[in-house]
């Protein structure tokens, strides 16, 4: 068994002795590293904010009343003309309630089912926004705001006031940024609503959200589940929409075809509703490891032509070496070692590199209308791209290092030494 | 005496341009102890012989025997320990890792050969420099000294393992007249005093009429 020490004293000895070859070499696996470190904590920090802002405020299914004709007309159940073509023109959908019916029930069922990790109940109503000479149109939803913040981290939105204010006074309200901007109102001051058919309720402001999304905080306020119903004028069993959050986002879509089977409701699940973003994420993924696969590669060709060249240089060495019994093998590990002590030593350095970056992104203020929690670049501090980040270097450099270790491995030495 | 090296109709042909015979039919033995030259004029295959006899070369037909150990037929790994172990080399030119101090190169195949501690190793190494008039440039890189002094610890290097021969591909053929009478009185007392075998392939007359045998060959023959 060959001393492993003597291997790697060779080693050490060639790659010193041409230090600067062998440092460029490491800086070329440092910054293959380092970028794919900066870029992938950098990307999938944004992609977790994104994918956050979809996720944590879009219900994995939810089920409303959609008021739509009936798919199936009186004529189609008609035995006389079941084999016919038949044309219906103008078709409207028949007057029904807005409400989910019998939503306590179904609300019952849901919660205990084991898939569902919790549920809200939202009251929508469309609403006049009064105050002063203002008159504005908009949407008010009835929350239980306990279970929103629990489930939809709700609380993220509120910049001014807390969402607690608006458990403790019935007759409170979120309200808004955009609107509470029109309006020229801030928490503590008061509003009036008026509902469609006419009734007038007073509120008082104990918070103001801001979604992002311009056109929600244009219309946009909450309030108590409770106050949007007697707002309406109806009894606790009216429900217009529920928010169902499972435990395995996967499940959303069987789930919900279940619901709308069974309870005769329009279930939508997150997928359905947001296609696109999947998409995005999977997208934005490919093109960070792409990127660092190629970095890698042009930095594995340059370790391939530096060892190359030291092959070269080192002919004598290796033939000596062979003269004084290293066996073919031991030669191929000095060098296979050395490619690898390059991108070991090129690797941790990218990695302290790409830390050091995603530190200084991390830090960098990003502020934004979109995203009121977003105060610095977003960036994911996983230990996992770390790791990932290491093995792509030392697999790199072995398979830059293993062809030109492999030639020296089968240098013959008598054609070295006759050829002085 | 004991045989040290058997070489037993050694045929080898080269195959690049053409096809060319270069030894044909050779068969000789060394003995224990024994100094032998080999002479001949260029081309006519004794540097071809020696890279043979040394198991560098495994493209031949015929036997070798080193040692009473067939060692036609084995695998690289196998005759790369044998090297290590039982042959010393040195060659013309000095094949010194130029990046290590002549210490670390005499001390490199006691290392590779793993038989001994570090400390013993290098004392063997210092001895064997002493005793070759260059202990004082032991610390010294190996590019850093002179011909005659590569030379030497070239030849300490040979030693580090006790091997059972030492060969030698015009060991002289580059050294001054001092320096190469040096070399040679070296080869002389290693042989009477330690009782190793010496195969020196070499052009130089005065150096091969002091060995013990002279194997003269021609046109890939033995013809003395």
């Amino acid at each position: 068994m060959t001393d492993f020490k003597i291997i790697l004293e060779i080693t050490k000895t060639h790659l010193l002795s041409r230090f600067k070859q062998s440092s460029i070499a490491a800086l070329g696996v440092t910054f293959g590293i380092g970028t794919f470190i900066v870029l992938v904590s950098f990307m999938t920090g944004l992609n977790n904010m994104l994918d956050g802002l979809t996720l944590n405020r879009t219900p994995h299914i939810h089920i409303y009343n959609e008021i739509k004709p009936s798919e199936v007309q009186p004529i189609d159940r008609s035995e006389e003309y079941k084999n016919s073509y038949n044309v219906i023109r103008s078709i409207k959908p028949k007057r029904s309630q807005e409400r989910i019916h019998n939503a306590l029930p179904l609300m019952a069922v849901l919660t205990k089912d084991n898939r569902v990790k919790g549920i809200t109940s939202q009251v929508a109503a469309k609403v006049f926004y009064i105050s002063g000479s203002i008159e504005l149109n908009g949407v008010v939803n009835g929350i239980n705001v306990a279970d929103e913040v629990k489930l939809f981290n709700f609380g993220d939105y509120i910049i001014k006031g807390s969402p607690e204010n608006l458990l403790r006074n019935s007759n409170g309200i979120l309200l808004g940024a955009g609107l509470a901007d029109k309006m020229s109102l801030s928490v503590g001051d008061r509003l009036q609503l008026s509902s469609v058919n006419g009734g007038v309720f007073p509120l008082k402001v104990v918070g103001i959200f801001q979604s992002g999304l311009a056109d929600i905080d244009n219309i946009q306020s909450y309030v108590n589940l409770k106050t949007a119903q007697e707002f309406l004028g109806e009894g606790s069993n009216y429900i217009s929409d529920i928010n169902v959050k499972l435990w395995d986002i996967d499940k959303a879509f069987l789930f919900s075809k279940e619901i709308s089977k069974q309870h005769q409701v329009t279930a939508i699940d997150i997928k359905t509703a947001n296609a696109q973003f999947e998409t995005g994420t999977t997208i934005r993924n490919l093109i960070t490891y792409s990127v660092s696969i190629t970095l890698l590669i042009v930095a594995g060709f340059g370790i391939y032509n530096i060892l190359n060249m030291l092959i070269y240089e080192k002919m004598n060495d290796i033939a000596i070496l062979k003269a004084t019994g290293f066996s073919g093998n031991d030669v191929k590990l000095i060098f296979i070692s050395q490619a690898l002590i390059i991108g070991l030593i090129g690797g941790l350095l990218g990695l302290i590199f790409g830390l050091f970056i995603s530190i200084l992104i991390d830090h960098t203020p990003f502020e934004t209308q979109a995203l009121p929690t977003i105060k610095t670049f977003p960036v994911n501090f996983k230990i996992l791209y770390y790791v990932i980040g290491i093995i792509f270097a030392l697999v790199s450099t072995f398979l830059a290092g293993y062809l030109p270790a492999r030639r020296a491995q089968s240098i013959d030495p008598v054609d070295v030494i006759r050829g002085q | 005496m004991s045989t040290i090296i058997e070489a037993n109709n050694i045929n080898k042909y080269f195959r690049k341009p053409m096809l060319f015979h270069v030894l044909k039919d050779i068969s000789f033995n060394i003995n224990k102890g024994e100094f032998v030259s080999i002479m001949g004029k260029s081309g006519c295959g004794k540097s071809t012989l020696l890279y043979i006899l040394s198991t560098m070369d495994t493209d031949y037909e015929g036997e070798l025997i080193l040692g009473g150990q067939k060692l036609t037929g084995k695998s690289g790994n196998e005759l790369s320990k044998v090297r290590n172990e039982k042959i010393g080399f040195v060659f013309q030119f000095h094949y010194l890792l130029p990046e290590f101090s002549v210490l670390q190169n005499v001390m490199l195949p006691a290392r590779k050969l793993g038989r001994k501690s570090y400390n013993e190793i290098e004392k063997d190494a210092m001895k064997s420099l002493s005793l070759l008039g260059i202990g004082d440039q032991a610390k010294k890189k190996a590019s850093m000294i002179s011909g005659g002094e590569k030379q030497r610890a070239a030849i300490a290097r040979a030693l580090i393992n006790d091997p059972k021969i030492i060969m030698g591909d015009e060991p002289t053929g580059n050294l001054d007249s001092k320096n190469s009478d040096n070399v040679f009185n070296i080869f002389r007392q290693l042989s009477s005093e330690l009782g190793i075998s010496l195969l020196m392939v070499t052009h130089d007359q005065d150096f091969a009429k002091n060995t013990d045998r002279i194997i003269e060959m021609e046109d890939g023959h033995i013809i003395g």
